[in-house]
This record gives C-alpha cells, structure tokens and sequence, in this order.
C-alpha cells in the first residue's frame, strides 16, 4: 500500500488518535491529580446503587440472557423503522405500494417471532419455569 | 463400413451383467439349480455369440465399430459409448468367454458346499461383464470402466471367503496396489486426451474430431502424422510419457515389477476366481491394453524398451520365488507372474502378435492348472501345502493326467501348446531388432526353472508316498483321510478335460514359419500391429492376411527405422539359427524335467540339503526376496506413521479424546470440556486460521513487491 | 442505473420465499404443539416446502436475468446450485425425521433452521451483491451454528456448535474486512461493478488486500486447508444428518459464492489468486487424505474426506476457463449426492446417543441391513472415484481441466491422492461385508424416510456416473453464464 492511498484516511486516523488521547489522558490525569480516600462502602461492588447482596460470582437465572437479547434484537428492529419511514414518500413514488407491503411482512415476520417466543414461555416469569431452565442449561 | 452385419456386441457384456443382476438381487431366494442355470446359460449365450461372430468374422470390413450413441458430450469431447472388434478383440472375446464359461461350468461344482453360493456368481457374472467391456470397448474411457471394473470384481471375489482376515486384507491390497497402476494410466489417459484433444483445425486434427479418446482417432492421428511423431520429435517424447503411463498402469494389473505384490496374496480367494481372473483373464488386461496401444509403444522406443527389460526381470524373479514356494496356489501364482513378464517383454520387442498367442496359450494351460489344483485341494478340503500331500496319482488319475497335461505345456515341450508361443517369443526377443541377446538369455533361464518348478510341483502332489501323516498338521482329518480322497464330480472334470485338450492342440495352430513354412496367427493378427508401415491401418483390411510389410519404404518407414525388417528377408537368414534355439529351448525344458525327477523322486531328501547348504540366499528367495516387507517399511508405515504421528497424535488426540470420552455424560463434563477447550484447542485453531490469512497477506504484499 | 417496479420480479426469490413461509411455519407450529407430542408432522412440512421450493425452480430456468435492484441474479448457474443445495435439505430431511425420534430430539424449530439456512445458502448462489452475499452467508452460517449444537443432552455437540461458532464468525470476519476494503477500492459492492471498475484500473494495494482478506473467509467456509482444523472436531460433535447438510450444502454454496467472487470480480487478477488456490489445493487434498487414513470415527474420516474433496474441487478453480468452473460446478453436485447419502446411512446406523459411529460399529452391516451396506458401497465407491459413479466423472473433468490449463504436477498430485484415497473408503467396505458384526448392534428394518432419502442419492450418484451428460451440460451452461455476465 502506498501513501496516496491511505492519504484519504489521515482524517479518521487523526481522529482516533485524538479520541484515544482524549480518554488515555482524563484516566491518566485522575490517576495522578485525583484524591484517594477508600472505605468499606467505596470498595464494595457496585449493583445500581443498592446494598450489594452476595458476591459477584453469582448465578443469575438464564432468562436474564434470553431477555436481554430479545431487547436487542427488537430494539435493533425498531432502529431498521427509521431509515424506511425517511425515504417512505421516494418509495411510493418510484414503487409504488411495494415498500408499504414490504414492511409489512418485515413486521409481520417480527410479529411471528413474538408468538414464538411468547409461546416458548421466554418472557414468562413463572419462577419454577426459571428454576427449571436454569437447571437445565448448566 | 456401413455394409457390415449388425454384429450386436453390445449384447455380449450385457449378457453376463444380466445374469450378476438376476443372482445378485434374486439369487438368496432361488434354489440352487436356478442360480447355477442362470449363471451358465449368459456367459454361455456370450460365448455362442463370439462363435458366431467368429463365423462371420472373414466376411467383416475391419475394424468393425458399433457406436450406441454419445455417452459423454461436452463441446469439444466426446465419448462414445461404443465397441469395437478387430483380430486383437476377437482373440481375446475368444479366450474370455470360452475359457470363463468352461471356468463358470467348473465353479457350480467347485463352489456347491460353500455359503453365498449365489452372490459367487453374480461376482463372477461381473467380472465377465467388466472384463468384456475392457476388451470391446472403442475408446479409452469405456476401457478404463472395465479397467476399474474388473478390479472391483477381483476384489470382491478375493475377498470373497471375507470371515478369513487375510482373504479382506488380500482383496484390499489387490484394490490398492492396482489403484495406484490406475492413477498411472488415468494420468496416461488425461495427456492423451490432452495430445490428441488439440483443437480443429490443428495439424493433429484437422477435421475437428471430437472423439479424441476413440482407438481410431489417436491411432489415425498418429499414423497420419510420421512427422510429428518421429523418433526424437517432441511429439515422440510425449507419446514416451504417455507410453510410460500406460506401461505403469499395466505393471498393476498384469502383476509386474513393481505391482505385482497383489497377485500372489490374491491366491486368498476360491480356485476358479484365481483361475479365471489371476491366471487367464483379468490379468492379461495389462498386456492387452499394451497391444492395443502397440502404435504409441512403437513410437516410444524408451518405453518400449523398459517394458521388455520388465518383463524378462520378472519373468525370472517370480520363477525363482516360484521354486522355492510350498503352497500349491502360490507357485501357481508365481508362474502366472513369471508367464506374464514372457508376454511383457514379447510386447517390448514389439512381437505383439507372439504376446498375444502366449497370453491364449497361457489361458488354456494356466487355466487349466488352476483348476486342476483346486480339483486336489477340494479333494483334499483344502489342503494346499504341497508337503502334505503327495502319492496322489492312484486316486486322482484323471486329475494327474490333466494336470500333466497343463504341467508340459507351460513347460514347453513340443508339440504342446506352451512350446509354440513360448518358443516365439524367445527367438523374438532375440531376433527381433527391438530384441537383445541378453533378453533371450534370461527367458531361457526362466524356462529352466519354469520346468523345473513346475514339475517339482508334479511329482511333490502326485507322485511318491502320502505323506499327510508325517507332518501331522491335519488334525481333524487325521484318521479317514484317505478313504476321502477322490475324484471331483465330472462338472469339475470336464472342463478340465476340454482345457487340456485346448493346451495340446492350441499351439498348433501357430505353426512357426520354420517347422511348416506358414505363420497363421501371426499373420492373423498382423494388420493390427502393421500400423507403421501403413499408415491407414485402421481402414478395412478385410482380415486379408500380410496386408502389411509390402510398403515398408515410405516416409513412416523412418519412425521406426529399423523394424521394417522382420518378417523380410533378414530373417531367411536366420531360420537355421531359429531351429538350433528352439531345439536348445527343448532341451533346456527336459532338463528342468530331469532335474525335478532327480530331486523329488529319485532322491527326495536331497532338495532340503541344498537349501539348507544355500543357507541365507535361500532364506531370502523363500520370503520371496522380502519385498512386501521392503514396501512395507518403505511406503506403507512412512504414510501410517505420519498420518498416525503427525495428523493423529500431533493435532488430534489432545483435542479429541476428551471430547470421546467425555461425551454424552453428565454436566461436569461439559463444564470441564468447555474450560480446556478454552485454554487450548480453539485459540490454536484460532491461530491456524491467523497465521494462515497471514500468509495469504504475506504472499500478496511479496506479490506486489515484484 | 435508474431503477423501475419491473425490477421486482418475485420468481427470482421464489424458491427462497417458499422455503421462508415454510420455515416461519413450522417454528410457528412447533410451540402450539404439545410438548410431549410428535414432531414428524412438521417434518414433512418442511419437505413438502423443499419440493415446492424444487419446482419454483425448475420455473426460474424461464426467466433469467437480474432483478431486484441488481442483486439477485437468476441464471443457469444459480439454478444449478439451487437445485443442488434445495435436493440436500430435502434429503437430510429425509433422514431427520427418523433421527431425531431415534435421539429423543423433539423441537420442530430444527426443520425450521434447515430451511432457514437454506435460504441462506440459496442466496448465496444467486446473490451478485457482496452485501447480499454476506447476509446471505450469515443465514447460512447463524443457522447450522444452531444445529450444530442440537444434541441437547451432548457435551461433544454443544462443543462442535461453539467452535463452530467462534471460528466461523472469525473467518467471515475476514470476509466482511474484505468487502469493506474492496469497497473502499472501488466505491462499490455489486460484483460486476467492481469487475469493470478492476479490469480498468491497476491493481492497488487495497484490491489486493481485499482479495485475501476474502479468500480467507471463503477459504474457511469451505474447509480448505490450512483453514480447515475446525472441520473434524465440529463434523465430530453435530448431529450427523446436520453434518450431511454441512458438509455439502453450505459448503456448495460456499464453492458459489467462490466462483462468483473469484471469477465474477476479481477475474482479471487471476495471476494474484491462481497461484494461492494451486497451494490451497494441494494442501487440502493431502492433509485430508493422509488425516482420514487412521480414523475411527466415521465423522472424523468423512471430516477428513470432505477436506480433501475441496481441495479436488480446488483444482478445478486452478484450472479456470469454463472446462475448470463447470469441473468445479459438476464436482460440487456430485460431491453432494454421494455425501449425503453416506451420512445418511450414518445417522440411521449411529442409533440412540450416535454410539456407533466407530468403523468398527459397521461391522457385519452387510448382513445386518443389506439397503444400508449396498448404498453405502455406492457411496464409497463413488467418494473413490470408480467408474460408472458420479465420482469418478466429476473427478475425471476435474483433472481434465487441469490438464489442459497445462497443470500437470497439480493433475498428479491429484491424481496420486485419489490413489491413497482408495485405501480409507475401503476400510469401511471391508469392515461392513468381510467382518463379522457384533450381535449388540441390532438394527431396525430401514424406514421409508430413510429408505427414500437415500435411493434417491444413491440413484443420483449412479446417474451422474452412468449418464452424466445432461448434468454436465447444464454445468457447462452455467460456467459460460457466470464468465460471461461479469
């Protein structure tokens, strides 16, 4: 690779060392600047301000995963709205109905999944349910 | 050559497959009658209808092709799915169907106590239709389905008493060892296709022929072209390469140095399968194919010589391990091996016509000789060392009379067959200008020991006293074994006799120039090997003997300079010569008789004396020169051993064990699995991958620095 | 480039729109059926959509052309592919639906995924996009991950999906590293775009980089060596009848997408990739080859054995022109027949838990089940490359290509290891017809499922070895399509 191609990037690399300088140099500056005072409540795990109940090697139940993906995975799926919302009039005028339709069975496909998981008891919190699978997946 | 009969060839190997159909899928449910009719009455019809169309045959435009349409068809390639029959074909339609049916006949006897009766035939039945389709093929991938198909067969039919271990690992090793001499000739094949497959328009092919791999077609090209195919010419150097590959793949299946470790282990399987494939048949595939080839050979003088030197060092390598052997079978096996480096080396001398005649020769009287050994072992249930056997002749007259019969013949003593064909190619070898007087010399070395072997074999069996009881080693057949010993049923016994009378008469029909001033087969199956001085050897010759010869002066007369004088002159000359040679290579096999009846007969104690005062070289020849080990040590444990060491030890065993014993039980496995494949094994693939896309990059960028 | 409604042409993704409502179906179905109750029914939906799927595209040879949008590109050689890959999901659904129950498995999400991935795999063939190819990739690639992993109650299965996974997902890496450089070449993804734009301009650094980074995740996902140390271990742990479907059908699409990317983009810098896929090649058959001679595993050797058949299809990469993509395409299909199939009677022997899966557990299966042995001896046969099977053709074109690209040490290293190849292949013969079988093996009279999944490969292997001619002229047809278009 030659200089002329890379030249283009000089913008992005010069960013990223700015960025990279930004966040090395605010720890750095703490490290050294900063007052240290430790206490028992400052040295104990953080868990969203409330008092912290057993140790950080704890077991969550695996629904905790499977929901936290399907967060993702609709949350990414609501994101996709978006762009097809801003060029919708384009769409209508160069195809017609066929960007309507085509959400449609994009959500209509989404919805199938819900069923799914819905019926797979995924976002049922029956606590015996949650035992159960997560006795089975260890 | 439109105005021939429709001759139907197709039928003759469909007949056989026909009959492997019918007892492959049928025959668990068919009596036993059924399956033996059925496995008579096809290669039977095959047979009548190779008479018929020897009936015809005088009448046919030659050679005759009958194509069936395009098997293969893409743009500039095309196989057809057809046959062809010249002089070369029919001699071997002859030999096949004739000596398989009578060997089919033998088997229903042979075979009717064993288990698997039915699937026996349908092998069998296989092999007919592979062996069929390798010799009427008409083209050189239809050849090589056959070529592949009777290996299958054989090693199906090896393997066939597939409870004994060594009958499997038999079979496997015949099917491996004969798939490397395959790799050879597909090689052969793929730069035939590529010389021959030039493009229309070109000098080799000018109308664009498509059917580059058609007998025809290469052999026109070649024949069409002097120029381009002259001795020292690129073109020559390439059919050389091509004549090396096809001379490899034939080293395979006709069981020569360096393949030929197969055919002795081969003996594994029941007698008639060892008689029809290892001794009459299947194996002479190779020596067919190289006759068949004899235009590229002829233009490859290298390859043609390697092939002479082959054959004549095999020739007297295998008679030498053949002296030693006790096991009836395997001296059998060595003398098949021997008899083919004889028409291995007639082909390097390019007497292609005395190859031929030795190869049917050698199918009536090996064939014979096979069967009449398994006439002994079955009625001895399945006895087969010689030591123990012995005094055979009272209860056995007919089997010893035929088997006599067989033993002079390979023997080469007049006027049995073996002497004419065997004798032939001895004078050609020396006379021929291809030929040496060192290759002359190690062929009647072989024939000494031939007879010498082969009638030790004699007289060990038959003659002397029983001698079962002093070495003891049946134990279960201790007490009434001799009031067991008779003769085979006649289904058994008259093929046996019809084969005998075949190695008598069959050499006459020869009759060398020299004893009766003409030279039938010969002169039968010239056109097919005249293709150098006649440049359109491959139109009709009308079966029209000494076709060839007279226009030895044009321009192809000088790519092979030297050979337009055999059957001239030159050889008017030498017809005392030839009467001194043959008269020495009698006495030379009386000899081998006399030495054979002093040793086993008159003074039986003496060859265990010799051997003994032979001491380590005898010890050497008696483990037939240690050669499998050799092989064994030199490319068959390098293979295990790295792929054991280096792929299976090196990078699977850590990995996998775990995962084999592990799987399938409980979760603290899974959990153990999971923290070793972390701490290990998928970070190393990981790193394969990495330091295999680095090498990709490194490759690019020195790429690119160029 | 102005695009109109007649780019919509939905016959161009039929067979996939089938095979997805057909997919959506059956996991749709799966949890409304009892927990405890049959799953076959599902089973035979899926089939059903296979079949419906076979003939929308056998409806598609009559419309060519591209459509949407310029990524889809329906022509004989996706057809090809599509009825190759669509014919292997049919098969191994065949041989699922007795597997499964055998192995207690009861979740109709497992027809689902196969048909998921096949839409995947499909896309792959036809897409002319590199984005599309690599959503389509990821299809695939996402669902057999899962399948990987469906012996549930199977350390070694559950180990086989997560290697898989991670080292898949490391290798498509690469791919996807490849795409965005070479869109940064050239400013764009559509591949016949980027050809014109290649065959224009020099070569720079970034094309060539984007090449390997390419040839990388390529070369991973079909298991060329010295990218194929996953493919044991991962064939070891999966189900069998999902490793039938691994190792031929993503892995024909994989060879698709090659030949796509390889001869469709980047065909005018052949001389930078020829000499890599010449490597590759070698390598593949010979460590595959030399790696299956002393397994015990049947997987393992078939792992092993699918190794070396890349690198054979390799070869014909290397040998170029039409003969060698139509090689390749024609090798591809045969490859498929003769490997599922052999998986097939794999997954019925392997019963309950896969403890058979030894060579040594054929032992006497020739007796045991005479269907089993037979098909299983045509498959052998074939994966050796004896005459009148399919393997022998598409080996022989193969090394005929080669040949006439003036390759000769890659036809006899080739050649010679096709040779080797012989002897590991007929273990399994020998093991099943000359050994006595051990009497705690008992097995079932074979199922109609099973029975007809594999007669139809076993037919096709035949077929394609005895009467391969139409075959190879649709390949042939193929391969000039894909030469010409780009």
């Amino acid at each position: 690779m030659t200089d002329n191609q890379l030249l283009p990037y000089l913008p992005v690399l010069l960013q990223l060392l700015v960025a990279a300088g930004i966040g090395a140099g605010m720890v750095a500056l703490s490290a050294i600047i900063g007052h240290r005072k430790y206490s028992r409540v400052k040295m104990q795990a953080y868990e969203c301000g409330m008092t912290p109940t057993g140790d950080a090697q704890h077991r969550f139940s695996v629904k905790f995963y499977l929901v936290a993906m399907l967060f993702i995975l609709f949350d990414v799926e609501a994101i996709f709205l978006i762009p097809w919302a801003v060029v919708y009039k384009d769409l209508l005028r160069k195809f017609g109905w066929f960007g309507f339709w085509e959400m449609i069975i994009y959500i209509g496909i989404v919805l199938v999944g819900l069923i799914y998981i819905w019926k797979k008891g995924v976002i049922d919190w029956n606590v015996d349910d949650a035992k159960e699978s997560a006795s089975g997946s260890d | 050559m439109t105005q021939n009969p429709n001759l139907n060839l197709w039928l003759i190997p469909l007949l056989p497959l026909a009959g492997a159909a019918l007892n492959g899928l049928f025959g668990a449910r068919f009596p036993k009658r059924m399956v033996t009719a059925i496995a008579w009455i096809f290669p039977g019809l095959a047979f009548l209808q190779a008479l018929w169309i020897t009936s015809k045959f005088s009448g046919l435009g030659l050679p005759y092709i009958e194509s069936h349409g395009a098997w293969v068809q893409i743009s500039s390639f095309t196989v057809d799915f057809g046959f062809y029959l010249d002089q070369l074909s029919l001699v071997m339609l002859l030999v096949v169907t004739g000596v398989g049916f009578l060997i089919h006949i033998y088997s229903a006897g042979y075979m009717w106590e064993e288990g698997g009766y039915y699937r026996f035939f349908a092998y069998l039945n296989l092999f007919m239709f592979f062996m069929l389709m390798l010799i009427l093929a008409n083209n050189y991938l239809l050849m090589f389905v056959g070529w592949e198909g009777v290996g299958l067969a054989s090693y199906l039919l090896i393997g066939f008493y597939f409870l004994k271990h060594s009958a499997s690992q038999a079979g496997k090793k015949a099917f491996i060892v004969n798939r490397i001499g395959d790799f050879a000739f597909l090689l052969g094949m793929f730069l035939l296709i590529k010389t021959f497959g030039a493009a229309s328009g070109t000098e080799v092919n000018p109308v664009g022929a498509v059917n580059v791999l058609d007998f025809t077609h290469i052999f026109s090209s070649i024949a069409g072209h002097p120029e381009m195919f002259a001795i020292g010419t690129a073109g020559s150097l390439t059919l050389t390469i091509i004549a090396f590959c096809m001379m490899f793949g034939a080293t395979g299946k006709s069981a020569q140095i360096p393949l030929y470790t197969w055919l002795p282990d081969a003996m594994e399987g029941p007698t008639p399968v060892s008689a029809l494939i290892h001794a009459a048949t299947m194996v002479t595939a190779g020596i067919y194919m190289v006759a068949r080839s004899s235009i590229i050979f002829d233009h490859a003088p290298a390859a043609q010589a390697a092939v002479a030197v082959i054959g004549a060092v095999t020739a007297i390598f295998a008679a030498s391990i053949g002296i030693t052997q006790f096991d009836i079978k395997r001296v059998l096996a060595y003398s098949t091996v021997s008899q083919l480096g004889y028409m291995f080396m007639a082909c390097g001398v390019a007497a292609y016509s005395a190859a031929i005649f030795h190869l049917m020769t050698h199918a009536f009287f090996k064939a014979l000789l096979f069967l009449s050994a398994g006439a002994v072992i079955h009625s001895l249930h399945h006895e087969q060392d010689m030591r123990n056997m012995g005094g055979l002749r009272k209860k056995l007259p007919i089997t010893f009379a035929v088997m006599l019969v067989g033993t002079i013949a390979i023997a080469g003593i007049p006027p049995f067959a073996g002497f004419f064909s065997k004798d032939e190619i001895l004078w050609k070898a020396y006379s021929s200008p291809h030929g040496h007087w060192a290759l002359w010399l190690i062929g009647i070395i072989t024939a000494l020991m031939t007879s010498f072997y082969m009638f030790r074999m004699l007289f060990m069996t038959f003659l002397g006293e029983r001698r079962e009881a002093a070495h003891g080693h049946e134990e279960d057949g201790h007490g009434h074994d001799h009031h067991e010993i008779h003769e085979s049923p006649w289904v058994m016994l008259a093929p046996l006799v019809i084969l005998a009378a075949l190695s008598i008469v069959g050499g006459w029909y020869w009759k060398p120039a020299v004893f009766s001033g003409e030279n039938k087969f010969d002169a039968f199956l010239s056109p097919v090997f005249e293709h150098k001085a006649e440049p359109a050897a491959h139109m009709p010759a009308g079966g029209a003997p000494q076709t060839g010869a007279v226009e030895s002066h044009d321009e192809t007369a000088l790519a092979v300079p030297s050979h337009a004088a055999p059957n001239g002159a030159g050889e008017h000359g030498n017809e005392e010569l030839e009467h001194q040679l043959a008269y020495l290579s009698v006495a030379i096999a009386l000899m081998g008789l006399g030495l054979a009846y002093l040793l086993y007969v008159r003074r039986p104690e003496l060859p265990a004396r010799i051997a003994e005062s032979l001491g380590g070289s005898y010890k050497a020849v008696y483990n037939k020169y240690y050669v499998d080990e050799a092989y064994q040590a030199a490319v068959v444990d390098p293979i295990v051993d790295g792929s054991t060491d280096v792929l299976w030890k090196g990078m699977d065993v850590g990995v996998i064990d775990g995962a084999v014993n592990g799987a399938g039980t409980s979760a603290k496995f899974l959990s153990d699995r999971l923290r070793r494949m972390q701490s290990g094994n998928i970070r190393s693939y990981a790193v394969w991958v990495a330091l295999g896309a680095a090498a990709v990059l490194a490759y690019m960028i020195y790429m690119g620095v160029q | 480039m102005n695009p109109t409604t007649n780019e919509i042409q939905s016959i161009a993704i039929l067979p996939e729109l089938i095979l997805s409502v057909a997919g959506i179906v059956v996991m749709l179905a799966d949890p409304f059926l009892g927990a405890k109750s049959n799953r076959r029914p599902l089973g035979y939906l899926a089939l059903a959509g296979t079949v419906a799927a076979l003939f929308a595209t056998a409806m598609q040879r009559s419309s060519p052309g591209a459509s949407y949008f310029r990524v889809i590109q329906v022509d004989d050689f996706s057809v090809f592919f599509h009825f190759v890959i669509i014919a292997i999901t049919a098969v191994v659904t065949l041989s699922s639906l007795d597997y499964l129950e055998q192995q207690r498995i009861r979740a109709g999400e497992y027809y689902a995924l196969l048909l998921f991935g096949t839409v995947g795999m499909c896309l792959m063939t036809s897409a002319r996009e590199l984005l599309m190819l690599f959503i389509a990739l990821e299809i695939s690639s996402i669902a057999t991950y899962v399948l990987a992993g469906f012996r549930l109650r199977s350390a070694a299965s559950a180990e086989s999906s997560l290697k898989y996974f991670l080292l898949g997902s490391f290798a498509t890496a690469f791919f996807l590293y490849g795409v965005a450089l070479i869109y940064g070449a050239t400013g764009t993804t559509n591949i016949p775009a980027i050809a014109a734009k290649l065959a224009e301009g020099s070569t720079t650094g970034l094309t060539v980089m984007a090449l390997a980074l390419m040839i990388v995740g390529m070369a991973f996902k079909i298991s060329a060596a010295p990218f194929h140390v996953w493919t044991p271990d991962v064939y070891e742990g999966a189900p069998i009848p999902v490793v039938a479907l691994m190792s031929t059908g993503p892995k024909a699409a994989a060879f698709a997408l090659m030949l796509r990317v390889l001869f469709g983009a980047f065909g005018s810098l052949n001389e930078w990739w020829m000499p890599l896929i010449w490597v590759a090649a070698v390598l593949s058959m010979t460590l595959g080859n030399i790696g299956a001679l002393m397994q015990n595993n049947v997987k393992r050797m078939l792992a092993y054995s699918s190794i070396a058949h890349a690198g054979y299809v390799l070869v014909a990469f290397a040998a170029q022109k039409e003969a060698g993509v139509s090689a390749a395409i024609f090798y591809t299909a045969t490859y498929a027949a003769m490997n599922v199939g052999a998986f097939a009677v794999a997954s019925y022997q392997a019963g309950e838990g896969e403890r058979y899966v030894s060579i040594d557990d054929f032992a006497g299966l020739g007796r045991r089940s005479p269907v089993l042995a037979t098909t299983l001896t045509i498959f052998m046969l074939s994966l050796i490359g004896i005459p009148l099977t399919g393997g022998f053709f598409a080996k022989f074109y193969v090394f005929k290509a080669a040949l006439a690209s003036d390759m000769i040490w890659l036809t006899v290293i080739g050649v010679a290891n096709s040779a080797i190849a012989a002897y590991y292949y007929l273990r399994l013969i020998v093991v099943m017809y000359m050994k006595e079988g051990d009497e705690s093996t008992p097995l079932l009279p074979v199922p109609v499922s099973v029975a007809t999944g594999l007669l139809v490969a076993a037919g096709l292997t035949l077929y394609l070895g005895i009467l391969p001619e139409s075959t190879l002229d649709f390949a042939i047809k193929g391969a000039r399509q894909l030469l010409l278009i780009h």
